[in-house]
């Protein structure tokens, strides 16, 4: 039997699980103030798509994933992270 | 951890001897709500942990959702956890129930079974049996000593590296939960040696150094591998529940057999099938008889889910008559839900098999020695090639 996952269940690292463009979904996107950013990972940890990528200072979603729910925004305590429509 | 010891031959329902099993077992985290016929289960643990013998977070719950919710985040970080529910708290589980099968993170939980109302009814029913396809392991008991036993037998196989899946343990209501018998309670040293072989086995658990997707979403050819790994995993507990039912045995000296228990089968001519507390009186039936001639011989389904289709069949080979009785009502096929599977065991075994079915204790009604006999005497016939009827209901036909 070829197994596609090295888990026993639905877990992943986050790129495991990676199958689809969510991104599409997008109506809104998270910018990362890169100066602001603390790298303290809470929206690394609360990101429901798993989506937050670690930079060299700082942390920002990757895009082609991200749905735009916001969350990232709301639990960032160095208020860092900006919502922005995507029409602008 | 203290933990005073609490060893030593007791007095206790089968509630209070599934409390005693679960401080045994050093659990985590604790999450649960009040119903009957389980709560006294909580009482005592609550009791235990008052007194200062369980250290363990307990989460007062609103609900038995969350109860469940709670304990997959918390066996997800790696703890060892426990609940208990019936009937309708079970219903009230249920997604959360799937959730945790799918999972596939290590849950202990019993079930004081009770049927789903309505008609209105706390006592023994088929609240477990009716979520028997979810993807939990089901073990039944039959007497106190076997809830306590089992719990504890029931840590070895869910932790189990090659199994994780959650596990049942499930005792009928008020005949189990709220009647005493003698039971050997053992030490936490005992315990602990005997749930030692886990600490050698690593599972995935969750945590900040190493952040994990869980319950994720998922497209259909994944979702496709994990329930196949989940079936996988199902094949290994059968053979893993023999191997802990014989490590239990040699270290406390109790056997209750493995996925099934075989009473006087062995030079049977007919077999009758039970499950759950009813087969104490079964046996003590079958005693009779054989004293009075008759070879009868009694096979007890002690691990449901996964289904023993290999022993039940290895069992019942070349008897000349299986008579099953079920506390459960199969709706839409008028039988019980193991007089179902035993037609599909007879059929994937290519048995031919005389069979007829019983349905008796509904709602913790007696399933009295008048009623086992009859089923005996209608199984006879059935194996004298005699016309009997598919399924009968002992009280009322």
């Amino acid at each position: 039997m070829k197994y596609q996952s090295r888990f026993e269940g639905p877990w992943g690292d986050g790129r495991d699980l990676m199958i689809i463009h969510t991104g599409d979904w997008r109506s809104q996107r998270p910018v990362t103030k890169v100066g602001k950013c603390r790298q303290c990972g809470w929206c690394y940890i609360f990101c429901p798509t798993g989506c937050i990528e670690e930079k060299e200072t700082y942390f920002s979603a990757n895009l082609d994933y991200c749905k735009g729910c916001g969350v990232c925004a709301e639990v960032c305590p160095a208020n860092a992270i900006m919502i922005i429509a995507e029409e602008e | 951890m203290k933990g005073r010891d609490i060893s030593g031959r007791k007095v206790l329902t089968g509630n209070v001897a599934a409390a005693h099993a679960v401080v045994l077992c050093r659990p985590n985290v604790i999450a649960s709500y009040p119903i009957t016929p389980q709560t006294s289960i909580l009482e005592q643990l609550y009791k235990f942990s008052a007194e200062g013998i369980l250290e363990c977070e307990l989460i007062n719950v609103e609900g038995e959702n969350s109860a469940m919710s709670a304990l997959m985040g918390a066996a997800a970080c790696g703890g060892r956890v426990f609940t208990a529910t019936s009937s309708n708290g079970l219903a009230f589980m249920y997604d959360a129930y799937a959730f945790a099968a799918g999972n596939r993170v290590p849950i202990v939980m019993a079930i004081a079974m009770r049927e789903q109302v309505s008609p209105q009814c706390v006592a023994a029913g088929q609240d477990a049996v009716q979520v028997k396809d979810q993807g939990w392991i089901q073990l039944y008991a039959e007497s106190c000593q076997e809830i306590l036993d089992m719990i504890i037998m029931a840590y070895r196989l869910s932790e189990d590296k090659d199994v994780l899946i959650p596990v049942n343990v499930c005792f009928e209501g008020f005949y189990l939960s709220y009647m005493s018998q003698n039971v050997n309670v053992p030490s936490f040293e005992e315990v602990e040696q005997f749930l030692s072989p886990l600490k050698e086995m690593k599972r995935t658990v969750w945590s900040l150094e190493e952040p994990l997707h869980f319950s994720s979403y998922i497209l259909g050819n994944l979702f496709m591998e994990y329930r196949h790994k989940h079936t996988a995993a199902f094949n290994r507990a059968k053979e893993k529940f023999e191997e802990i039912n014989r490590d239990f045995a040699a270290q406390f000296g109790r056997n209750f057999g493995g996925q099934i228990e075989e009473y006087r089968t062995e030079d049977a001519d007919i077999v009758m099938i039970t499950m759950g507390a009813a087969s104490g009186t079964a046996k003590s039936v079958i005693d009779e008889m054989r004293d009075g001639g008759l070879k009868v011989g009694l096979v007890r389904i002690r691990m449901f889910r996964p289904f023993p289709k290999e022993k039940l069949a290895e069992a019942v080979k070349g008897k000349k008559a299986i008579g099953v009785i079920d506390r459960n009502v199969l709706c839409g096929w008028d039988c019980g839900h193991v007089f179902l599977e035993m037609s599909a065991v007879q059929n994937r075994f290519k048995l031919q098999i005389p069979m007829v079915g019983f349905i008796d204790g509904l709602a913790g009604a007696d399933i009295s020695e008048a009623h086992i006999g009859r089923a005996i005497q209608t199984t006879v016939a059935a194996a004298e090639g005699k016309e009997t009827k598919e399924v009968t209901w002992l009280a009322l036909e």
